[in-house]
């Protein structure tokens, strides 16, 4: 693969140049893409593996003994090995290809929490919950009669630990949390938090949807029971996701979904299930998605995630500076440990102006609540906007997305 | 696409800052709440209504610069005029905003309201501007709240992209 070494310092201006879509021009100036906790960009190298997929390796999987179909298997289970190696999982039956993020908290709230839940029983959520991981437990805890317990935030934006902690008690069942919040870029010490749930017994989902593409993530090291990603998130494809399980876990859990490849064998009486991770994956799976994630992550790998942590906090650090520095901005989301999201608003102007207005720059950014109305409703804010950047952005993007801010600032003045 | 700064026309900032019949008022006949769900905008309109005219109007609420100039603007032109007149209005604004109301061709009663013809151009602002007037139709036929998303959903705005 034609990555960037794994020896040379990170070389921005190289990395750019696999990503195609970094030379758009969008109203008649270059594309400052700070959009990328919502969606990062593909680089070549990643599609280059889509196309020779469907060029020369494409048929559905485990069935059919012929070539394509038994290369294909193959390949699916070669990226398997691949996200398993990306955050060292134990055993690669411990990664079930999911649809993404959403997909992968709705399998768990369904297959562990319709089973193992029952009345009066409670689940601990926190304040940063994206709602991808709030609607799916509200969902099962009104089918089951459970409870929801919230873990608060301080004003910024870090968990309330002792809180946390407090909240454990012989009914508590699960603890679901994100790893990064993605409206406020807090980093959560979920370390600690995993610790504390593994001392009372209880069952732990982490949400990893923005972790993933910025830190290394161990699994084993984190010892937590479920972590959720997606790959769209990853330079990989929409439509592509993971959910680690471990293995007793997920051997215990019900089916989510019925249909083909996750059966060993079916009669109208009675039918016995695949073992996993086959269990999870009805139908014809996401093949060519998968194998692209794959790409996706031997081009991080290349890249190199500690390198790429570090610039994203370098580009984090700079644009916090800069905007601080701008009368009538405000930072929502000040937390010591904080990874690659700057959330603010503009005293006056309303963000979806603001979005608009960035636009015309070039300047993609998020406005609105994030997906994430607790955390609004907790800064009592209606939305904000929110740059987020990745390891192929600059700190001339930075410059580019304040010039920008002090021209909203100017017009509405 | 058009500059979408030619639609932060000086006439709109200013209603943005200096909104006109701004407030509730106290001896409303007909009031009604208007919600975005998807970006947040949320704005309550009262009005006073006597026999076929609408003698006052007021608004409140939270919203973008959009939102909250077309509520304004549109306060000041509605004050007075029948509720026939009104609906016609609201009418006329929504099919410009949606691009189906070419004011620059066809007739119309818009006056300054032109100012928002813009919108059409930015999919993901359009119902930005046409939410007050959702609102002010909703009150005028006595639904207590709209949503923009709602099935019920009183001008069908098209749901794109925000």
């Amino acid at each position: 693969m034609n990555a960037p070494s794994e020896k040379m310092a990170l070389d921005v201006a190289r990395i750019r140049k696999d990503f195609p879509i970094l030379d758009l021009k969008v109203n008649g100036r270059p594309l400052v893409f700070l959009d990328n906790a919502a969606s990062s960009q593909m680089p070549r190298q990643v599609m280059d593996r889509f196309v020779r997929y469907q060029s020369t390796q494409h048929a559905n999987i485990h069935r059919a003994v012929h070539y394509l179909s038994e290369t294909a298997t193959a390949e699916y289970e070669i990226a398997r090995r691949k996200l398993q190696a990306f955050i060292n999982a134990k055993e690669e039956r411990e990664v079930i290809f999911t649809s993404g993020t959403t997909d992968s908290i709705n399998l768990v709230a369904h297959g562990w929490g319709r089973k193992f839940l029952s009345e009066g029983d409670e689940i601990i959520l926190t304040t940063l919950e994206h709602h991808s991981n709030i609607v799916p437990w509200q969902m099962v805890a009104e089918e089951k009669g459970a409870k929801i317990r919230v873990v608060p935030i301080f004003d910024n934006g870090e968990l309330d630990l002792d809180a946390y902690e407090k909240l454990f008690n012989p009914r508590t069942k699960i603890a679901c949390f994100t790893h990064v919040s993605n409206a406020l870029g807090t980093i959560n010490p979920v370390r600690e938090m995993l610790a504390i749930a593994r001392k009372h017994g209880v069952v732990t989902l982490v949400d990893g949807a923005q972790a993933a593409p910025h830190l290394s993530v161990d699994v084993q090291a984190l010892d937590c029971d479920f972590y959720a990603f997606s790959g769209h998130k990853l330079c990989g494809p929409t439509g592509i996701g993971i959910l680690y399980g471990k293995a007793a876990l997920l051997e215990a859990m019900q089916p989510f979904k019925g249909g083909g490849d996750m059966i060993l064998s079916v009669t109208f009486d009675k039918t016995t299930y695949a073992p996993i991770p086959a269990k999870f994956e009805a139908g014809t799976p996401p093949i060519a998605a998968a194998i692209t994630l794959g790409a996706a992550v031997d081009y991080l790998g290349a890249v190199g995630m500690d390198r790429i942590a570090a610039h994203e906090t370098d580009l984090l650090d700079y644009a916090t500076r800069k905007v601080t520095e701008l009368p009538g901005v405000r930072i929502i989301g000040t937390a010591e440990k904080k990874a690659a999201v700057l959330s603010f608003v503009i005293q006056g102007v309303h963000p979806h102006d603001v979005g608009t207005f960035l636009n015309e720059d070039g300047v993609a950014i998020r406005t609105g609540h994030h997906c994430a109305q607790p955390v609004m409703q907790r800064f009592k804010v209606p939305a904000t906007s929110r740059a987020s950047f990745a390891f192929y952005n600059t700190m001339d993007e930075v410059d580019a997305l304040v010039a920008s801010i002090r021209h909203v600032q100017k017009v509405f003045g | 696409m058009a500059d979408s700064r030619n639609l932060y026309q000086e006439v709109i900032l200013d209603h943005n800052k200096k909104p006109r019949n701004w407030g509730a008022l106290a001896d409303a006949t007909h009031k009604s709440e208007g919600l975005n769900p998807l970006c947040g905008d949320h704005l309550f309109v009262s009005l006073k209504v006597s026999g076929p005219t609408i003698e006052a109007v007021q608004f409140e609420g939270e919203s973008c610069a959009i939102c909250k100039a077309s509520a304004s603007m549109m306060t000041t032109v509605v004050k007075g005029k029948t509720r026939d007149d009104a609906e016609q209005l609201v009418n006329e604004f929504r099919d410009m905003a949606t691009g189906k109301l070419d004011t620059a061709k066809s007739q119309h009663h818009l006056g300054r309201l032109t100012v928002f013809a813009g919108v059409r151009d930015l999919p993901t602002r359009v119902k930005c501007a046409i939410l007050p007037w959702h609102t002010l139709h909703a009150a005028l036929n006595a639904q207590n709240t709209i949503s923009t998303e709602a099935d019920a959903d009183p001008m069908q705005a098209p749901v794109i992209g925000s």
